[in-house]
């Protein structure tokens, strides 16, 4: 009954320190800005631990943070196998195949006006379709291993990315065009001066949607099938044995390599479009 | 009129594509079974067949074509196949029969709305709050931001499990996984629509010596519409992949999901194929009407393009 005062105690003292920092001098500056969300997330952690120990939760309801931080590093060897094989090989390469295939394919449509009419509006159809569902059928296809996987990432990130760069590569202005023709730039050096450049802010949106895209796709992939190793399979197979510990590991795994992947990504953007004014002060 | 013309010309080509590759996809389980029934094969023997391509079979064999779009169980389902599954699985069958499609989509469905709703209502409280407390918005919105970059869908099969194991089944674990997957885009949406007006309209307010309250029923909600419409339609379909997604591991009876996984367990891949399209069409239906509400609703506000 303690721990669970001291968990109140925890969040009060949260609370008032948050909002002493939000309500002080300094509410503006990068230090603070970065220590808020960290104090938040510590007070979290902590009064989970606390009230997991305090009301003796089961371990099969909801492990504390403690347990899943020990199997974490007792199981590194297992979880980097699965990063391996989902991660890597499965969404990676299919994140890679699903991008490139879309960005050639954005070309040819912002080339042949016939094509934009017709496949965009088909293309924002399919990117809200759950198109994960297409997983049983890919897997039917490509077999357990993880092509079957990255299958099914090419299929769910190429229509965001499709759309996003068809949206990007007009967004060069009639004026700016025109400056090009009056240069007597032929199609590819006005592509590549100006519209691509242009583009960048599009599609580097689009690469970010595709990088979570392409996580789940992997992971869900598996649950229809898979070696036995994998994320998915290794979440599903836990939690059917009912060590929760090893799930929340996983999950840690799959939040860490989602946010790298996402952070990576909005890196190269950074020192792509500099200039862009969402980039700047 | 040319838009019309152009999207036809697609969508034939799409169906003329799949009817295409629906033969050498095949190919092979057709000649299989048409030579236990008797007919002449070229090559006769199976293990010669097993390493040819599909393509050379195709052109040996070309009186197989028409069989590899009427299989009973093919690799890939000709589009007709699908069509007559869907119309016999939704018209034909009374909506009570367990193999009905829109029995299972209801399963789905209902589901789907009801953690919709969850999420979509504790997102948009969650956004006042952040609008709000300078407190809430330096420590909450950075971690909300983030999970949109986490799949956060691995959570799903923990999530039945242990509803499961407190008791709780049927609708709830489901809608539950569809409520947090609505409830970020939710959150992160709103949050930047109750901050669009712009200073000039916030002290337009401040002249008339509006309250807070006013401020915020007047100005920031009515901006606010355009991006949660925006968001409701991310919402919406991450609901529904939520509630596929949450009838997979346990092996759920009913739903799209199940019939999902049923068809890969037993190899009916019409079935599958039928289901796809069932999910489909629900979420081109629920992501229509928020699109029609949408318009509507902004054009009764003067605020529609």
């Amino acid at each position: 009954m303690i721990l669970v005062f001291c968990a109140f105690g925890v969040w009060i003292l949260g609370w008032w320190l948050n909002s002493r920092l939000a309500s002080g001098p300094y509410a503006d500056t990068r230090v603070v800005r970065f220590l808020a969300p960290m104090i938040f997330g510590a007070t979290v952690i902590l009064i989970w631990e606390l009230l997991v120990n305090g009301l003796e939760v089961s371990l099969v309801i909801l492990p504390a943070p403690s347990v899943i931080w020990d199997r974490f590093w007792d199981s590194l060897p297992i979880l980097w196998a699965d990063f391996v094989q989902t991660i890597i090989k499965g969404a990676f390469s299919g994140y890679i195949i699903g991008c490139g295939a879309a960005f050639l394919m954005a070309i040819a449509v912002d080339r042949w006006d016939f094509l934009r009419l017709g496949l965009l509006p088909v293309g924002n159809f399919v990117a809200a379709l759950p198109i994960v569902g297409t997983a049983p059928i890919l897997v039917m296809w490509f077999g357990f291993d993880w092509h079957s996987k990255a299958a099914v990432v090419v299929v769910m990130v190429f229509f965001p990315m499709l759309v996003n760069t068809v949206a990007g590569l007009r967004e060069a202005t009639t004026m700016q065009r025109d400056l090009m023709e009056t240069y007597a730039a032929s199609y590819w050096q006005s592509f590549l001066k100006l519209r691509l450049p242009a583009a960048m802010p599009f599609i580097f949106n689009g690469l970010k949607i595709s990088t979570t895209l392409a996580l789940i796709g992997a992971i869900v992939a598996e649950f229809f099938g898979s070696p036995t190793l994998g994320m998915g399979f290794r979440i599903s197979t836990s939690v059917g044995q009912l060590s929760l510990d090893m799930v929340w590991a996983e999950i840690v795994v799959a939040a860490l390599a989602g946010t790298a992947f996402y952070g990576l990504v909005a890196m190269i953007e950074k020192a792509v479009t500099f200039w862009h004014p969402s980039q700047r002060g | 009129m040319k838009q019309v013309v152009a999207v036809l010309t697609v969508i034939a080509a799409i169906v003329a594509l799949w009817y295409g590759s629906c033969v050498p996809m095949n190919i092979k389980g057709v000649l299989t079974e048409l030579e236990r029934g008797g007919a002449e094969v070229q090559p006769p023997s199976a293990k010669e067949r097993r390493d040819m391509s599909e393509i050379g079979l195709t052109l040996n064999n070309s009186f197989a074509i028409p069989a590899t779009w009427a299989q009973d169980r093919p690799r890939l389902p000709a589009p007709h196949q699908v069509a007559v599954e869907l119309w016999e699985t939704t018209i034909l069958k009374k909506i009570t029969s367990k193999r009905s499609l829109i029995y299972h989509a209801w399963v789905t469905l209902s589901a789907t709305m009801l953690g919709f709703a969850i999420g979509t209502g504790l997102g948009i409280l969650l956004a006042v709050g952040i609008v709000h407390s300078r407190v809430m918005d330096l420590s909450v919105m950075p971690w909300a931001i983030v999970s949109q970059t986490i799949p956060i869908i691995a959570l799903a099969p923990m999530i039945i499990v242990v509803l499961y194991s407190v008791g709780i089944q049927g609708i709830i674990p489901k809608a539950v996984i569809s409520a947090y997957l609505s409830f970020f885009p939710v959150v992160v949406g709103m949050v930047k629509g109750l901050r669009s007006p712009d200073a000039m309209q916030l002290d337009l307010l401040q002249t008339y010596s509006a309250t807070k309250g006013q401020g915020f029923w007047k100005l920031r909600l009515p901006a606010s519409m355009p991006y949660l419409f925006t968001s409701l339609k991310i919402g919406i379909a991450a609901s529904l992949v939520g509630a596929i997604v949450g009838e997979l591991p346990t092996g759920a009876v009913a739903g799209l999901g199940a019939r999902l996984l049923a068809g890969s367990y037993y190899g009916q891949t019409v079935q599958i194929w039928s289901a796809l399209f069932a999910a489909a069409i629900l979420a081109a239906c629920l992501v229509g009407v928020l699109s029609v509400l949408e318009r509507n609703i902004l054009r009764r506000m003067g605020m529609a393009q």
